[in-house]
């Protein structure tokens, strides 16, 4: 029927700029501000919302890696997400694992996940590319929901031990646990930051913007796809098994395809295909559904409202519009 | 009582005919996305709570106005359908020049937006509507017992689907329609109002969606969550088919139905997921799709 190769990828709403050398260090200095900013945020605000902006910060920077520069829009994030977040559960509270362990096998078991639902669905491209990942989603969705031996069901996994980081630093207190979570975020936003800048990211942009001249250049596409597709699953494990840890909880809300939904909403306020823009994205809707909380299922709404006045007005997003007034990529 | 692989016969054909009911809702709302997505080229996340609005304006025509079922069947799709067309007007149409999954996202949004309107009026809890008194009762065929509501679901939607394909291949309206799904350019060179011609599309591909939600109100309990689940098994119908045949569309949808039902029967636990795993298979061995062309 109609022809649905990519025509131009989302984040060629953004402005073509050329990365400078002031744009490096505009990006350090950024790069430093957060540092700072992690390390007085537990002082000034309730460690616990600190922690919980980080994880979906670093998941939404994980989801934008795919999207922003893979160009592939996956809509079954949630699975990776929520998947680690069961195991690292489930290790932590049944195996007596250490906490690092536990965070490692969860994102282990996202990448694996990742490895495999990504070769599925890079079979096809664009829109079906997003409606396979949907679908297989939510297949893991009712897995969990079937193996309450494993997930313990509809009550999920609760009361999740923190443990001792290396069997030494005890975590039960969250001002200790904070400068774990805040290592975690950083390793993963200069790991993100070193992909996006490394020649393979270059190659994945290329890919992105114009498929079949890199194909004709010789790059093997899928093989770059499914590359940054285990690897955005990866980080979003990463960011579901250190959620595990903040929340000592586990439950079905982690890979429900709403969940799925949220990462893209963050992204998009934030602004796709930005460097930081995950993270004002994270920042602005977390802060919504705290104070939202009372409002119950108008939240729903509340974010139905906001991904409509975003795609129709605002799709460079919070950071894209500040990148566009100082002319300098984000 | 004889028994057929192990199992008793009534509860075999009763999985049959629950299975050629979901089916039949597979086959109309994988038809309506499919129309909507060679024209517009977006992919109408929305369709399962239009669905859902489509049972809820039959429950309202009767609560509120006293109208019956029948009238429902024809005024809840007309009534979903230009609101589909207002939503193409308004929003949608603004979004033909970008990339198709900004289309994606906004539907998604939309989808929010309505099932969270309703879940905060109507709870989440669902409500019943009764069976149609013409429809009540149900015929003892030998071998089983045929409720006759869930008879006529499975006739009207054949009929529905059929009409639709015939419609589409057979009509000068449906040609040009084809014509415009090709070549939206070349087609409006020839004096066709494509910009019309989409937005009536939209609205149709949406009246299917609603008239699917008013044949499954009675069958299941009319609730704002009705739709969301089920577009994703949609999605997975219409990875599994393409989009790029209408009679694929209805077949693939009535068999997946189909093995849904029998899974069920056979392996109770696979039901939820069946139709997933066959999604699967079908992207290791024909990735484009059993009826689709590669892109």
């Amino acid at each position: 029927m109609a022809d649905i190769t990519a025509t131009d990828a989302p984040a060629a709403a953004l402005p073509v700029q050329e990365e400078t050398r002031g744009t490096r260090r505009l990006h350090r200095g950024i790069m430093i501000g957060i540092a700072i900013a992690l390390v007085i945020a537990p002082f000034v605000a309730y460690p616990v919302f600190v922690m919980k902006v980080l994880c979906f910060a670093l998941f939404a920077l994980a989801f934008n890696l795919l999207l922003g520069y893979g160009g592939l829009l996956s809509f079954g994030h949630a699975a990776y997400f929520g998947m680690a977040s069961y195991v690292s559960a489930y290790v932590a509270k049944q195996w007596g694992l250490t906490p690092e362990l536990a965070i490692l096998s969860g994102t282990l078991i996202a990448a694996a996940l990742g490895f495999v639902f990504g070769s599925l669905a890079i079979r096809r491209q664009g829109i079906y590319f997003a409606m396979i990942t949907l679908a297989l989603a939510q297949m893991v969705y009712f897995f969990s929901l079937q193996t309450p031996r494993f997930t313990g069901g509809e009550d999920g996994i609760q009361a999740v031990p923190r443990g001792r980081l290396l069997g030494l630093i005890d975590l039960s207190d969250d001002r200790v646990l904070y400068w774990l979570v805040a290592a975690v975020f950083m390793g993963g936003l200069l790991l993100i930051y070193r992909i996006i800048h490394s020649p393979f990211g270059q190659i994945c942009k290329a890919i992105r913007d114009n498929e079949p001249r890199a194909i004709s250049l010789g790059y093997r596409v899928n093989q770059y796809k499914l590359a940054v597709f285990v690897l955005s699953a990866s980080l979003a494990g990463l960011a579901g098994a250190t959620k595990a840890m903040v929340f000592q909880l586990a439950s079905l809300t982690d890979v429900h395809w709403s969940m799925s939904g949220e990462v893209v909403l963050m992204t998009l306020v934030g602004g796709l295909g930005t460097v930081f823009g995950p993270i004002a994205g994270a920042i602005v809707i977390v802060a919504m559904q705290n104070y939202l909380a009372t409002l119950g299922a108008w939240v729903t709404v509340v974010q139905g409202v906001i991904f409509v006045i975003c795609v129709m007005t605002f799709r460079e997003g919070i950071v894209g519009v500040i990148s566009k007034w100082i002319k300098k990529p984000l | 009582m004889f028994e057929l692989l192990g199992v008793p016969p009534q509860a075999l054909f009763g999985q049959v005919l629950l299975g050629l009911i979901n089916g039949s809702f597979y086959a109309i709302l994988s038809l309506g996305l499919a129309v909507i997505f060679g024209l517009l080229n977006i992919i109408n996340f929305a369709h399962g709570a239009q669905y859902m609005m489509g049972a809820f304006v039959a429950w309202m025509c009767l609560n509120y106005l006293g109208l019956n079922y029948w009238a429902a069947l024809l005024l809840a799709p007309l009534i979903v359908g230009v609101f589909g067309v207002i939503l193409e007007r308004v929003l949608i149409s603004r979004l033909a020049h970008l990339d198709h999954l900004y289309g994606l996202l906004l539907t998604f949004g939309l989808a929010l937006i309505i099932q969270g309107l309703f879940r905060n009026y109507y709870g989440s809890s669902g409500l019943p509507y009764a069976i149609p008194a013409q429809l009540s009762g149900g015929q003892n065929l030998g071998f089983m017992f045929l409720p006759n509501y869930r008879g006529w679901v499975v006739v009207a939607s054949l009929v529905v689907c059929l009409a639709t394909w015939f419609m589409i291949e057979k009509t000068r309206l449906g040609a040009y329609l084809r014509a415009a799904t090709e070549n939206a350019t070349l087609t409006q060179a020839f004096g066709i109002n494509v910009p019309l011609l989409v937005t009536l599309t939209y609205g149709f591909g949406v009246a299917l969606a609603a008239l699917a939600g008013v044949l499954a109100a009675p069958i299941y309990s009319v609730n704002p969550n009705m739709g969301a689940d089920l577009i994703i098994v949609v999605f997975a119908v219409v990875v599994i088919g393409g989009m790029g045949s209408i009679m694929g569309a209805i077949v693939t949808g009535f068999s997946l139905g189909l093995i849904e039902g029998l899974t069920k029967v056979f392996y109770p636990e696979a039901s939820a997921t069946v139709i997933f795993i066959i999604m699967v298979l079908v992207l290791l061995v024909k990735p484009a799709g059993l009826f689709g062309r590669a892109a």
